[in-house]
């Protein structure tokens, strides 16, 4: 067994094809009108990282506020002003649409034998939308801020608050049509646009998983625009449908608002999920083992996921009953969860495992989202959580599902398919140093916050009592060393775009279809479209046409020069 | 599953067809014509799901209100226009009518069919607009509107409004006659926003009579029409669930 399994071409002959997408057209024009899925990744791509690290910053001026007990670095109303920032920025503008609007994009109509998404310009539209979503944020930044906490939560963000609700929720709404317009891609493409041979049960889990996914955003995401109106009215011209002075119910805005943004977790996760079943399945060698269960696995989550949402409300007056059902369905979404981490497991068990950067994130991200998954249990327990809820327990548990799943899932993915994106390998030392960085820091940042939470420091104050001092300092520690962990990749990876090894067609020896084109891909991504003969995941084919290729060029040493001389030139 | 033998779509053979020997209006990522209008088409429905969560938030918003305040929203419905109401949806079923005859017009490559029947939709379209105008202005006359100059008038004593007088409403108490304030809140919210989809369509219909005078929809590419009148319809049974909500039910109750 070697301990890697990178095959890379010969470095002194190998060259980035001269034709491919990124190559095709040139100027800024040719990517701001572009309709090719590829394009709009990159054009996301580079969006949703801005938006990040404008987050990160707000993260860390939260961390460097509560280093010390007393309110001292921002007055109380700015820090209120501050994590809800972060708290809208890294929602709307990063995690959900991360890892579909970039690696979706670029994969799934690839992994699918299909030369485009269904619907390349309202592909593009989404991405203005987006965009549009953005500068309104920023705006509202500049303009003074807003201070509801990213729960928009009535009455008081429609009567108490003199902040830019107005234009917060405008962001919201427009960025929340991107997300519909990007699900709604996804399923007509993955419906319509399958390779001849590509049945369902032969489809990637990446795409299972997005497919699942795209469904919570075309139900989910009309609800909270609709609840989004209704705040923005009842502001404006007091209709007074969340007006308990006219009649109205605040308790309705929360149930309209988590009908969304608790499927919202799920629109985050699972695109997530996919990846973690394509890396551990490349870098163990093996199929994923329970492939259908995996599959409606993510099905069921997402089906789950719409009957859960009343658990963020059970300290908000609705009746008992309501919430022993509703705490009774949320135990039943730890099932699905739980099938895909055992079943990733099973993978592991007896591969042929090398541990490549993406895997390390992947581990990762199996055990802090096992945590956080396990934490959501106690979160889920209606007793429980009557203590936990508002404390910085809760702020744990998102962060280990979000950040320590989630955006460990976005890494691995980017770390997997950044040769197949740019056509150049990652350096990988430095790469599996920033993993274990990132996950050693977030351990710091975060755990720290269980305990918190338990001793009973509640969330969104800017001053604390003295004795939690010791873990806060812990805290912001981790802090600092998990953003180490998140600059480390954007300066290597921007340095391997000229630096970097030249990848070659297929260095992981993956079996997607997306492995088995040049890289970077051309525009129309296949020359001919191919025919999907086998299983997903099946090393055997991959294996069987590797061994095809070598007997044709052995018998043919004129063929072996010819390529020689092709890929030179 | 053993489903090896499924193949998902009919991809052309090898290559697909040349460049040049297909249709203008097929995109290069797609197969086949049918392909196309089949995507698109699914497209369209899956958009109009979007469209049913949409107004489904305002549904709910109804129901949980017309349960807490049942005789608010009673005397409220006895203030809208029920004859009104009635001549809107026979104009928005016969919009609907003409749309789908422009639809067959369309496939059925009839230029100047297809042209009259998109307008005759425009034109009903604006009238059920004109209608809804003199209903707004009446519930503004009568102060109905929620906001600072809402008036109770017509619920705390009922003989002296003709609408209500004519129900046969009793006066409400205090408390429960503010609420028909939720009722007309409601009222205004679900009908402006069937109202702004209309404005939308009609936008697009104006844009639609243009093209199809120049021809663009009667030579094998009906793709548009087609889904603009999924949206058209989609639009007429909002309006069918708001007439019998908003208009008709416990219209003879309390």
């Amino acid at each position: 067994m070697s301990d890697t399994i990178v095959s890379l071409p010969d470095q002194s002959t190998a060259r980035i094809p001269k034709d491919n997408f990124l190559t095709r057209e040139n100027g800024l024009l040719s990517w701001l009108l572009t309709g090719d899925h590829k394009r709009i990744a990159i054009l996301y791509l580079i969006s949703i990282t801005f938006f990040f690290f404008i987050g990160g910053a707000l993260a860390g001026l939260i961390r460097l506020e509560l280093l010390t007990p007393q309110a001292d670095l921002m007055a109380t109303d700015t820090y209120n002003k501050v994590f809800t920032m972060h708290g809208v920025i890294m929602i709307f503008l990063f995690l959900v649409p991360s890892v579909p609007a970039t690696l979706g994009n670029f994969f799934i109509p690839m992994m699918i034998g299909a030369k485009d998404l269904a619907l390349p310009r309202i592909n593009l539209l989404s991405w203005y939308l987006y965009v549009i979503g953005g500068i309104l944020v920023v705006y509202t930044m500049v303009s003074g801020g807003v201070d509801t906490g990213w729960t928009f939560t009535t009455p008081l963000s429609t009567h108490y608050v003199n902040t830019n609700v107005l234009s917060t929720g405008l962001a919201v709404f427009i960025a929340g049509f991107s997300s519909i317009l990007t699900g709604l891609n996804f399923i007509v493409t993955i419906h319509k646009m399958r390779a001849p041979g590509m049945t369902w049960f032969r489809l990637p889990l990446f795409v299972w998983a997005h497919y699942a996914a795209s469904i919570l955003m075309v139900l989910g995401t009309p609800v909270l625009a609709i609840a989004i109106v209704l705040v923005a009215l009842e502001r404006t011209i007091g209709i007074g449908v969340f007006d308990p002075a006219k009649g109205g119910d605040p308790l309705l805005f929360q149930h309209l608002f988590w009908f969304y943004s608790h499927p919202a977790v799920y629109i985050m996760i699972l695109p997530g999920m996919g990846v973690i079943s394509e890396v551990i399945s490349t870098f163990s060698r093996k199929r994923i083992f329970g492939y259908t269960a995996v599959a409606f696995s993510s099905v069921a989550i997402a089906v789950f996921g719409f009957f859960v949402w009343a658990h963020h409300m059970f300290i908000m007056g609705i009746s008992n009953y309501a919430v022993l059902v509703f705490s009774l369905l949320t135990m039943l979404v730890a099932v699905p969860s739980a099938i895909k981490i055992f079943n990733w497991t099973f993978t592991l068990y007896k591969g042929s495992i090398t541990f490549e950067t993406p895997l390390l994130y992947a581990f990762g991200f199996m055990g802090l989202f096992t945590i956080g998954g396990m934490t959501g249990v106690f979160l889920g327990t209606s007793g429980t959580d009557i203590h936990l809820t508002e404390t910085y327990f809760i702020v744990a548990h998102f962060h280990f599902v979000m950040v320590g799943g989630m955006l460990m899932a976005f890494l691995a993915g980017i770390h997997f398919w950044w040769p197949k994106m740019t056509g150049r390998m990652y350096p990988e030392k430095i790469s599996q140093l920033a993993a274990v960085v990132t996950f050693i820091g977030f351990n710091f940042t975060f755990f720290p916050q269980f305990i918190l939470g338990v001793l009973g420091m509640p969330r969104r104050y800017a001053a604390y009592p003295p004795e939690f001092q010791v873990l806060n300092v812990f805290s912001t520690a981790g802090a600092t060393i998990l953003g180490v962990g998140y600059l480390l990749p954007v300066l290597y990876l921007t340095w391997s775009l000229k630096y970097g090894a030249i990848a070659g067609n297929n260095p992981w020896q993956a079996t997607g279809l997306e492995w088995q084109t040049q890289s970077p891909p051309l525009t129309e991504n296949f020359t001919e479209i191919p025919v999907m003969d086998h299983e997903a995941y099946d090393y055997e084919w991959l294996e069987r046409q590797q061994q095809a290729e070598r007997n044709r060029d052995g018998q043919n040493p004129d063929r072996q020069k010819v390529k020689e001389v092709a890929s030179a030139g | 599953m053993p489903d090896s033998s499924a193949i998902a779509h009919d991809a052309p053979e090898a290559g697909g067809i040349p460049h040049g020997e297909h249709p203008p209006y097929l995109r290069h990522h797609f197969a086949s014509v049918e392909q196309q209008a089949d995507t698109a088409n699914f497209a369209m429905w899956l958009f109009l799901l979007t469209e049913v969560m949409f107004f489904g938030g305002l549904f709910t918003a109804y129901l949980i209100y017309r349960n807490w305040y049942y005789p608010a929203f009673v005397a409220g419905s006895h203030q809208l226009n029920v004859y009104w109401g009635t001549l809107n949806t026979l104009v928005l079923i016969c919009s609907s009518f003409t749309m789908a005859m422009g639809v067959w017009c369309a496939q059925t490559r009839r230029r100047s069919g297809l042209v009259l029947c998109l307008i005759l939709t425009f034109i009903l379209g604006l009238g059920f607009l004109g209608i809804k105008t003199i209903e707004y202005s009446e519930k503004i006359e009568k102060h109905h509107v929620p906001g600072f100059h809402y008036s109770l008038q017509s619920f705390l004593d009922p003989d002296s409004d003709a609408a209500a007088k004519a129900a046969g409403d009793r006066p409400l108490p205090l408390d429960m006659a503010r609420h028909t304030e939720v009722y007309f809140s409601l009222y205004f919210l679900m009908t402006g926003m069937h109202a702004l989809h209309m404005i939308i369509g009609i936008g697009i219909l104006g844009f639609m009579i243009l093209r199809a005078r120049a021809g663009a929809y009667t030579a094998g590419h009906t793709t548009f029409v087609l889904n603009f009148g999924l949206y058209w319809h989609f639009v007429d049974i909002i309006w069918i669930y708001l007439f019998a909500l908003l208009y008709l039910i416990s219209r003879h109750g309390a």
